[in-house]
């Protein structure tokens, strides 16, 4: 009874605050909403017994994802009012569309019902033996090449996303490591033989 | 109440459904866009996790955490591309995003 109440809220918080992150006029709102969409979810993982990947959730998409959702929108200078104009002219589209796919995926949920293929209720842990433990057990044998790959795909996109974003500008000092170290006592010493009583002028 | 693998996969249905409807109204504001994939991937989370759970199968979750490491890399890239674009043409405006021609 606990948990269907736990489901209950936590499902029925998270399809409103996903609606919210679409419809919201402020983009700032709609990221605050999304945050609040990975929390209920997380919630909901830890319903089924994916505890690691409930925290797994949080780490990156709130504290990494979100955050940098936060940094740019509040980075961009827009005039966010005049972008949401067509959401009247796009929406008996978009409804058409959503209530299409809405259908076929309660179908597909409704054929998956009658199938046989899969227990009553969640499957429970072995003894001993804790949600992480056993992801690690698998991840890091048969999927090792998979998690390596993994690593690989988030080095590629952190250097692509400072190849795009990196930009010189002229007019700022910059320290230049091989230039200061280079520097010889000629060319940063003048000498200069001044005559009495005359000065440099 | 017994809570079973159905109503998991009717939550996940719905969460992609909004994602969807996200794109399709939100055409000008690129940033709302890139939020609507997260929540279709987030739907697919869901509906790798619950099956893991229910079919008492670990790599499901396993497989939930690759489409998360792709989820987070896809945007950084697109919100590196966003900045980029703006820094360029000073709005977001993806409507008419014709720079190429293509």
């Amino acid at each position: 009874m606990l948990e269907a109440i736990a489901f209950y809220l936590l499902a029925g918080v998270a399809v409103l605050s996903a609606f919210a992150v679409v419809a919201a006029r402020n983009p700032v709102h709609s990221v605050l909403f999304l945050i609040l969409t990975f929390f209920n979810a997380a919630g909901l993982f830890v319903l089924l017994g994916a505890e690691f990947l409930a925290m797994l959730l949080i780490v990156v998409y709130v504290g990494a994802v979100a955050v940098l959702f936060l940094f740019v929108v509040m980075m961009l200078d827009v005039d966010f009012v005049e972008l949401k104009q067509g959401f009247l002219k796009y929406m008996p589209l978009g409804g058409l569309v959503g209530a299409f796919l809405l259908g076929e995926l309660i179908l597909v949920t409704s054929a998956v019902r009658g199938s046989g293929l899969y227990t009553d209720s969640p499957a429970g842990l072995p003894d001993g033996v804790t949600n992480a433990e056993r992801i690690g057990r698998v991840l890091y044998t048969d999927y090792l090449l998979l998690f390596q790959l993994a690593g690989l795909v988030l080095f590629v996109a952190m250097i692509g996303a400072i190849v795009l974003t990196l930009r010189r500008r002229d007019g700022v000092k910059r320290q230049d490591i091989h230039k200061q170290v280079g520097r010889t006592r000629k060319q940063g010493v003048e000498s200069k033989d001044v005559l009495p009583g005359q000065g440099l002028g | 109440m017994q809570i079973g693998l159905e109503h998991y996969l009717a939550v996940a249905a719905a969460l992609f459904t909004i994602g969807v409807f996200g794109i399709f109204v939100n055409r000008k504001n690129i940033i709302i866009i890139l939020m609507s994939i997260e929540l279709v991937l987030l739907s697919v989370n869901i509906n790798l996790v619950a099956f893991s759970s229910f079919l008492g199968n670990i790599e499901g979750q396993i497989f939930a955490m690759f489409v998360l490491t792709v989820a987070a890399a896809e945007a950084a890239v697109g919100l590196a591309i966003l900045v980029t674009y703006f820094r360029n043409r000073g709005d977001i405006a993806v409507e008419d995003l014709n720079l190429m021609k293509g």
